[in-house]
């Protein structure tokens, strides 16, 4: 398991270069956020939280459907799927590895684009505690997209149209736990269902990504 | 005799063909009752004039529109755990009507909601939910027609349909948690006295009981097509061969 990650972190990093793409990605919606709203600080202020959310979600999409795509084509995936590691661990390391290298760069950069967008002073600890709490569930329930459109042609469009209505709890509570903190509030309860949603799709998605991979190999 | 033998396909198309009469003229006769009594013979509201009339289709169809969905769960638990594919046809042939009852819903309520709230739509919980669940039947049809082998097509989109589920929910309510809603609460609940005023409510049963029926009769076709339409292509298939 430990091999298998090594390996798609490497091809993440070197090979085709996705590794930066959502960073840069990130970047550009917060640039372009103030140049469709105007300039004024207060504005910004307030749609900071469900900008940035909502820039990293879309992010997160960027990438998705490189977690298998390459692997179907190549046929690397059909010998992960006889490896003797079970099929729902492979989706799990997969979705660490795409967490790795989209949704951790984007937790640790947050609070740069924080700044950029004049987010309040106390909105930075929720901002980065929400999206590390959050970002390991759209990569789990991303890698379930992932895996029901991987036999495809041109998969990516019906992608973003499955994933993103799947996306929703999680935007909710992530941009409200921002929202609290920004306010100055106490943000624990929506952080707290945000972790209990990241545990779940934890839990139960690699289940249904193995049984919908199975189907797709066949 | 047990109901796994209408998954024989045969056997189904003889049944449905004897039943879909009962149920088809039923359904009409009830929407025209209900909907004649609701819009024409029933008072207006004091407070809301004659749109309440609206409730007429509004209730009935986002009740369908919730469990069409929940029809289509089971058919696919069904497929999933006994592979029958009358089953997996029905889940198919059940989604567009549920992608239609949701829509019904959506547009019934802005029409009402702008004399009533002076606005067509506002994020509302109940309101954005339905929104969520439209957008859930349009990947679940994209799904169907994206992938080719009907077999791959029946497992991916019955497994989407499971975890499609339980997001729904979540999203119902997490949805409240975001926004304090404008929607009154439930109209209709099975342990109170009295939903609403007799007058409102016997046809509104009716308009219901009718639109249970129409939502079977249009599920039952539906099916009949679909199985059709995959003897079809095996006879095509058939004949290639030759």
């Amino acid at each position: 398991m430990i091999a298998l990650l090594a390996r798609d972190l490497r091809l993440a990093v070197r090979a085709g270069g996705g590794f930066g793409l959502g960073l840069a990605f990130f970047l550009i919606v917060t640039a372009l956020v103030p140049f469709g709203v105007g300039p004024e600080g207060g504005t910004l202020a307030r749609i900071a939280p469900g900008i940035l959310w909502v820039g990293a979600l879309l992010a997160c999409l960027l990438s998705l459907d490189r977690i298998f795509a390459l692997d179907f084509e190549d046929g690397s995936l059909d010998l992960l799927a006889t490896a003797p590691i079970p099929l729902e661990a492979v989706v799990a390391v997969k979705s660490l590895a795409h967490w790795l290298t989209t949704g951790l760069p984007l937790v640790l950069a947050a609070p740069v684009f924080g700044l950029l967008l004049n987010l309040p002073g106390p909105g930075y600890g929720a901002l980065v505690a929400s999206l590390a709490v959050g970002t390991p569930a759209l990569s789990v329930i991303g890698a379930f997209g992932a895996a029901l459109t991987v036999g495809l042609k041109r998969g990516g469009l019906l992608l973003s149209l499955l994933v993103l209505p799947l996306y929703v709890p999680t935007l909710i509570f992530g941009a409200e736990a921002v929202r609290r903190g920004a306010g100055g509030l106490d943000f624990a309860t929506p952080l707290m269902l945000l972790a209990a949603i990241t545990a779940g799709a934890l839990a139960g998605l690699p289940f249904a990504a193995a049984a919908a991979i199975r189907v797709n190999l066949r | 005799m047990s109901i796994w033998d209408y998954a024989n396909p045969k056997k189904f198309m003889q049944t449905t063909d004897r039943l879909l009469p009962f149920v088809a003229v039923p359904a009409g006769l009830m929407l025209a009752a209900g909907l004649l009594w609701g819009f024409f013979l029933t008072p207006d509201d004091y407070r809301q004039g004659a749109t309440v009339k609206l409730l007429y289709i509004h209730v009935p169809s986002a009740m369908m529109a919730i469990n069409a969905w929940g029809m289509m769960l089971v058919a696919s638990l069904v497929w999933l755990i006994r592979r029958h594919h009358v089953s997996a046809l029905a889940a198919k042939a059940a989604a567009p009507v549920g992608l239609v009852m949701t829509l019904i819903a959506l547009v019934t309520g802005a029409i009402w909601g702008q004399p009533m709230w002076g606005t067509w739509w506002a994020w509302d919980p109940r309101l954005t939910s339905f929104l969520i669940l439209f957008l859930f039947y349009l990947g679940y049809i994209a799904l169907w027609e994206a992938v080719e082998n009907p077999d791959t097509a029946a497992d991916l989109t019955s497994v989407l349909c499971l975890v499609g589920s339980v997001f729904a929910l979540l999203s119902r309510y997490a949805v409240n948690f975001w926004n304090q809603g404008l929607h009154q609460g439930a109209s209709l609940s099975l342990d109170r006295e009295q939903n609403m005023a007799d007058v409102f409510w016997y046809p509104l049963l009716v308009c219901l009981a009718g639109f249970v029926l129409l939502f079977l009769t249009l599920v039952l076709l539906r099916t009949r097509t679909e199985i059709r339409l995959r003897r079809l292509k095996a006879l095509e298939a058939r004949e290639r061969m030759a």
